[in-house]
């Protein structure tokens, strides 16, 4: 992992008293809530339904397990016992006291954490692969440049005030695991013919009330040019994106009106200028930035795998989460555990103070006390033996943290929604419970199969529903919550986004909806089919007639 | 005209407030004044402006309410979850929310 030099610490040593300045001034009645609102935002916190949220930045959504303690001390000290990882690989708190926010950002900062760029419209946190270090096809640790990028980014004086918000997603594998093709810019590792090392360059998706997928704009982006091509994309950026009309001031805007192939010619034309004179690693500094994610001391895997095997024949249960819950590790005798944060009728993406120190203890003992944050809202234990699985599997279990549904229909993907957020038209979450308690039965879950189901409460698309298999947007109709459906959106390698399939239904009509769907997609679906590949052979022809006719 | 009456959020610990008959802010809905007519929901909101700038609340405004079997509730959707916290946390809910048992720590997800 990454850990702070000086200049980071003193950095968001200096923020943290900055603000608290800001802060006292504000309770003092010396800035105006107009004055304060943009500081506040610099610094993550926002004013939500019941409270002020705080977003916390997790880089790349990786985590140590002495800051997960630290999440969860927070959560009891300054929260209400719990906390929501986001589809950004963050955490929000729901209910921090505004006069205690410094003394909540100092104690972040004790764990090289903070809330920088978490709002406004500057470059967000960074995300990245969650299995990035250990995923088996992996060319490279995408962390290594999504940290470069996080340190270039950060407080970077000529992009703090862009025309909008900018997020940034890296893969090194070409599964997509982080959606990056739905990102205002989308880095994707790769090496050339010759065997060196660059980037695919993807600009101009995004979600929200106008969804793209974006154009690549570049097959390979040699790596040492990294910093200086990314300043030309965001120069091009900040020189035409729309400042007049928040809603098309996204890039994804000024690319799609431009056209990709001259928006393309206007970064190559600014990168020619700049590309030998702009910012570059100093030397060594690349290499001392891939130390720290050089990979653990792994142990020799012995007979790690044959311990696996009898465990999963002796446990039913057990064997039903190795099966659904764990992904190959690139190191013998090691895997990926996922942890899901989606259990059978549950708030997706929470977690109670206890099981983040439970994950944390998980992690210190079994996982080189490290821990990851899916985009999809669930935990991950990137490196733990295969014949200490059943012991990390039986603390889960005891912490309601083990449910096998990674990847099918219950691990869903839902926003805040009305029950918290300011913007929200409708709730996610209960919908979210419903359906999950619809399809508790894991069997039947099972034999469904992958099924990526997102839910946003507004069209600002949190829930990324665009991208989901199947997908529901909340919308408000004269007071009366809504739901539309869309089918067919995928946030992976192979992204499209979803299309949508009739009018919307009333809230108590929505889970039947999606059980006829599922029962539609079961009925005419050919061997091996997930939901995704049957509605993309056939179309929404029948799932059309199956919704409308039964509901 | 429909009922109205004044919400905010509270400046230093950003909970849902509303303006009372004595001009101070209460957690509870119950306890706020009504405005039946639009000169009172007028001058209603020019005291909780005044509060705003006062640095005791942020952004106060007019929501509509009704009084149903003598309680007072919001109208819309949004503001009933206001009023009464998460409708998926009915444990955290300002009727039941008491941080000084530790009844926040729930331990498991979900209701």
């Amino acid at each position: 992992m990454y850990i702070y030099d000086e200049i980071d610490q003193t950095m968001v040593d200096q923020r943290v008293n900055q603000f608290r300045d800001q802060v006292r001034r504000r309770i003092a009645g010396e800035l105006s809530e107009d004055e304060f609102k943009p500081l506040r935002l610099m610094n993550g916190v926002y004013l939500q339904l019941h409270a002020y949220m705080l977003r916390v930045a997790i880089p790349y959504g990786t985590l140590s397990a002495e800051q997960m303690r630290k999440l969860a001390w927070i959560a009891r000290k300054y929260d209400r016992g719990y906390g929501h990882f986001t589809t950004r690989q963050n955490l929000q708190y729901n209910w921090p006291k505004l006069e205690e926010l410094p003394d909540l950002l100092a104690e972040l900062a004790s764990v090289q954490m903070h809330a920088l760029q978490t709002s406004g419209n500057c470059i967000r946190n960074v995300t990245a692969d969650q299995y990035a270090g250990v995923a088996a096809d992996e060319v490279i640790d995408p962390r290594i440049h999504a940290e470069i990028i996080r340190q270039w980014s950060t407080l970077h004086p000529e992009f703090t005030f862009l025309p909008r918000k900018f997020k940034i997603a890296v893969t090194g594998d070409q599964k997509d695991r982080a959606a990056v093709k739905v990102h205002d810019i989308g880095l994707i590792v790769k090496r050339n013919a010759a065997g060196e090392l660059g980037f695919e360059v993807i600009v101009g998706g995004g979600l929200g009330r106008t969804p793209m997928v974006g154009p690549s704009i570049r097959d390979f982006l040699p790596e040492r040019h990294l910093l200086s091509y990314l300043e030309a994309v965001l120069r091009v950026y900040n020189q035409l994106g729309r400042r007049d009309n928040m809603y098309k001031a996204r890039i994804k805007i000024l690319v799609h009106e431009t056209g990709a192939e001259k928006f393309t010619e206007m970064v190559e034309r600014e990168w020619e200028q700049i590309r030998d004179t702009a910012v570059e690693l100093p030397a060594g500094e690349r290499e001392r930035v891939a130390a720290f994610f050089n990979p653990p001391l792994y142990d020799a895997a012995g007979d790690a795998a044959e311990t696996l095997t009898r465990h999963i024949a002796g446990d039913a249960a057990f064997a039903h989460w190795a099966d659904t819950n764990l992904a190959p590790h690139k190191a013998d005798g090691y895997a990926i555990a996922n942890i899901s944060l989606k259990p059978i009728g549950g708030v997706p993406g929470d977690a109670s103070a206890e099981q983040m120190d439970a994950v944390a203890a998980l992690a210190e003992r079994f996982s080189f006390s490290e821990i990851r944050v899916t985009h999809e809202q669930n935990l991950v234990l990137p490196h733990v033996r295969q014949d200490e699985l059943y012991a990390v599997w039986q603390t889960l279990k005891a912490y309601d943290l083990d449910t096998p549904n990674l990847g099918l229909v219950s691990d869903m993907i839902a926003c805040p929604g009305m029950d918290y957020c300011a913007l929200a038209n409708a709730r996610s979450i209960p919908l979210a419970q419903e359906i999950s308690a619809r399809f508790a039965d894991l069997d039947r879950q099972h034999d469904i199969g992958e099924l990526k189901l997102k839910i946003s409460g507004c069209i600002n698309a949190c829930g990324h529903h665009h991208v989901g298999h199947i997908g529901i947007l909340g919308v408000d109709r004269k007071g009366e919550e809504y739901y539309q459906i869309t089918l067919g959106g995928s946030g992976a390698e192979d992204a499209t986004l979803g299309d949508i399939v009739g009018p919307a239904f009333p809230y108590d009509k929505v889970v039947n909806a999606i059980e006829t769907l599922v029962d539609t997609y079961l009925d005419v679906r050919s061997d091996g089919e997930r939901f995704l590949d049957t509605y993309r052979r056939l179309g929404a022809d029948p799932f059309k007639e199956a919704l409308y006719d039964a509901n | 005209m429909t009922q109205q009456v004044i919400s905010a959020n509270r400046l230093g610990d950003g909970i849902v407030v509303y303006l009372a008959a004595d001009d101070s802010w209460c957690e509870f809905i119950a306890g706020s004044v009504i405005a039946l007519d639009e000169a009172t929901a007028a001058a209603l909101l020019v005291t909780a402006t005044q509060a705003a700038q006062d640095q005791v609340v942020i952004d106060p405004y007019l929501i509509d309410v009704a009084e149903i079997d003598g309680e007072v509730r919001p109208t819309k959707y949004r503001e009933l979850i206001r009023a009464t916290g998460p409708s998926i946390r009915p444990d955290l809910s300002k009727q039941n929310y008491l941080p000084e048992t530790g009844t926040h720590d729930i331990g498991t997800q979900g209701n």
